[in-house]
């Protein structure tokens, strides 16, 4: 399979997530759509990883190459969980304290 | 390596002893110490013996450059501590805590000034982002506190987004995360892979350093913040990003320069006409500074546009001089209950020093001659010069200067000109002292630059 189908896949996810973090308005949805982008990396990464190590492999049988970007995935998803339990307490403390997950309400910094 | 492991490292002791030490005024002692050890170590790491030996399969890179940069962050941190220790523990109930994740921060700036991988750059940048996130939000209480945390988290975490898609391209056209491979790519076929990745790469660490026109949580985030917090991201923080910005651009894409020089150049126009010109409008010092900071972006872009010898000691040079006239504007802005420009009038009677000190800070934050921040403009523009290209911007840089002077002294105008009521200081006298220490830094910085930037060659 042409590595061009996860690339496109790849891109389609990531600007859904960008177009979500733009327009919509819950915070928790916005966080999603943070999450999906994160995901879109993950995997062109994986494509990435494999097409070049079909091509070095292809040139030497014995290469080893093309793992990087797989492990690189596996610290994206735990930093992504480190994101996840901070972000997620600071949207549970705004809702403490005005009832709402609305971003419309962030404007009380603006004079 | 000595400098990320010890931080680290007293992070965790940092929280143990919140545990054991029941004192809360214990926290400023414990991180003073915690920082002096940072030092020691780092000088260690400058003359090469380390804890750990290694440079874990090239992943790192110890060059004297980033090594000596971070030696000025340590100064400035424990400048900061000494002057702000009692108000991060003023702000809340767990002040070890908030010391704790400060040193994370200073761990993250570790690996994002010696990284000489994506890998790494993307952990450091993380490891500073996510404790700021909480420190943002310290005052749980407060709802422009809490506003402003949820802000810079969902913008920071949108632009980790943008900079792992930046990376990922990168690593589609270069088949590795190295940097040195990256500054090698040849294959025709991957031109746009590398443009997509550059670009992309570019406008995360845009918005990490808040660069226009990614700096519109900027003022909102360093208002809503407590004081000392704001202090501590404006300077050190973003003193750290730009590091990685510039290693980055040096040694991986100067030789691809057609891709993204302009682009770099229309980010640092906007910048320094965005942040000069707004900060012109604002009423509030503390949002006065945030816009200052980011006009002080624009002139750190620089060192980033030339990529050159020049551009390295001008970031230098200019890292020490705004760290540190920043932090003692701060340190003294947290002690007052009025933050408008009113609130100033009159100080130079009540407090004759304080006052002094404060005009060399915000002098050298303007560029006046004989103070650090003249060095420091003269040297990321003389980097830009150098290049021979783009000469239009220097000379919008300077005429952007001149407007920085407006809104700067329109402070000292205020202490020294201005009769009004002033807001009741109290200030101990090692707190003075220091204060004048960093004034003093500040001068000697301004007339013998070369005593920090000859460390660059000889240590």
């Amino acid at each position: 399979m042409p590595i061009n189908y996860y690339i496109y896949l790849a891109v389609a996810l990531f600007s859904i997530g960008v177009a979500g973090v733009l327009t919509r308005r819950n915070a928790i949805i916005i966080f999603m759509c943070v999450e999906l982008m994160l995901n879109a990396v993950n995997l062109l990464l994986v494509a990435f990883s494999k097409m070049h190590a079909q091509t070095a492999l292809a040139a030497n049988p014995s290469a080893i190459t093309g793992v990087e970007a797989q492990l690189f995935v596996f610290f994206i998803m735990v930093v992504a969980a480190a994101e996840v339990s901070v972000g997620l307490a600071i949207i549970v403390m705004m809702y403490r304290n005005i009832h709402s997950v609305d971003v419309n309400f962030l404007n009380r910094l603006k004079h | 390596m000595n400098l990320i492991l010890l931080s680290a490292i007293w992070g965790i002791v940092m929280m143990f002893s919140g545990l054991f030490l029941n004192s809360k005024s214990a926290a400023k002692t414990v991180a003073l110490v915690g920082a002096v050890a940072l030092l020691i170590g780092n000088i260690f790491d400058l003359s090469g013996k380390m804890i750990i030996n290694s440079d874990f399969k090239g992943m790192l890179q110890y060059e004297r450059f980033g090594l000596l940069f971070l030696t000025v962050l340590i100064l400035a941190l424990i400048i900061y501590i000494l002057l702000s220790g009692k108000d991060v523990e003023a702000v809340g109930k767990h002040p070890f805590e908030y010391f704790a994740l400060i040193f994370f921060v200073m761990s993250g700036a570790g690996l994002v000034a010696l990284f000489n991988n994506l890998l790494i750059l993307f952990i450091g940048i993380e490891i500073v982002s996510i404790p700021l996130y909480i420190l943002t939000g310290a005052d749980k209480r407060n709802l422009k506190g809490n506003e402003a945390a949820l802000k810079y988290f969902l913008m920071g975490s949108f632009s980790t987004g943008i900079l792992l898609m930046g990376i990922a391209f990168l690593y589609g056209a270069a088949g590795s995360f190295q940097v040195e491979r990256l500054a090698m790519i040849t294959s025709e076929d991957f031109t746009a892979f590398t443009t997509i990745g550059i670009v992309m790469v570019m406008v995360a660490l845009a918005f990490k350093v808040s660069a226009a026109p990614f700096h519109f949580w900027t003022p909102d985030v360093y208002d809503g913040a407590p004081t000392v917090f704001t202090s501590f991201m404006a300077t050190i923080v973003k003193a750290a990003i730009f590091i990685g910005f510039l290693n980055l651009f040096i040694n991986a894409f100067a030789g691809k320069s057609d891709s993204w020089k302009l682009t770099v150049a229309i980010i640092t126009a906007l910048t320094l006409f965005i942040g000069n010109i707004t900060a012109v409008y604002q009423q509030s010092v503390k949002r006065m500074l945030a816009y200052s900071s980011i006009a002080q972006a624009g002139f750190m872009l620089f060192a980033v546009f030339a990529v050159n010898d020049l551009s390295k000691q001008g970031l230098l040079l200019y890292a020490a001089a705004y760290c540190f006239a920043t932090i003692g504007i701060f340190a003294v802005l947290v002690k007052m209950k009025d933050y408008t420009f009113e609130g100033f009038n009159g100080l130079a009677k009540k407090q004759p020093l304080v006052a002094f000190v404060l005009t060399v800070c915000f002098l050298s934050l303007a560029g006046i001659p004989l103070t650090a921040g003249f060095f420091a403009k003269y040297f990321v523009l003389a980097a830009a010069v150098k290049t021979g290209t783009y000469l239009w911007l220097v000379i919008f840089a300077v005429v952007m200067a001149a407007v920085s002077v407006y809104y700067y002294f329109r402070v000292i105008q205020a202490m020294y000109f201005k009769e009004g009521e002033t807001q009741e200081l109290e200030l101990a006298t090692p707190f003075k002292a220091l204060l004048v220490l960093v004034a003093a830094v500040i001068i000697v910085l301004g007339v013998y630059p070369s005593l920090l930037l000859d460390m660059l060659i000889f240590f």
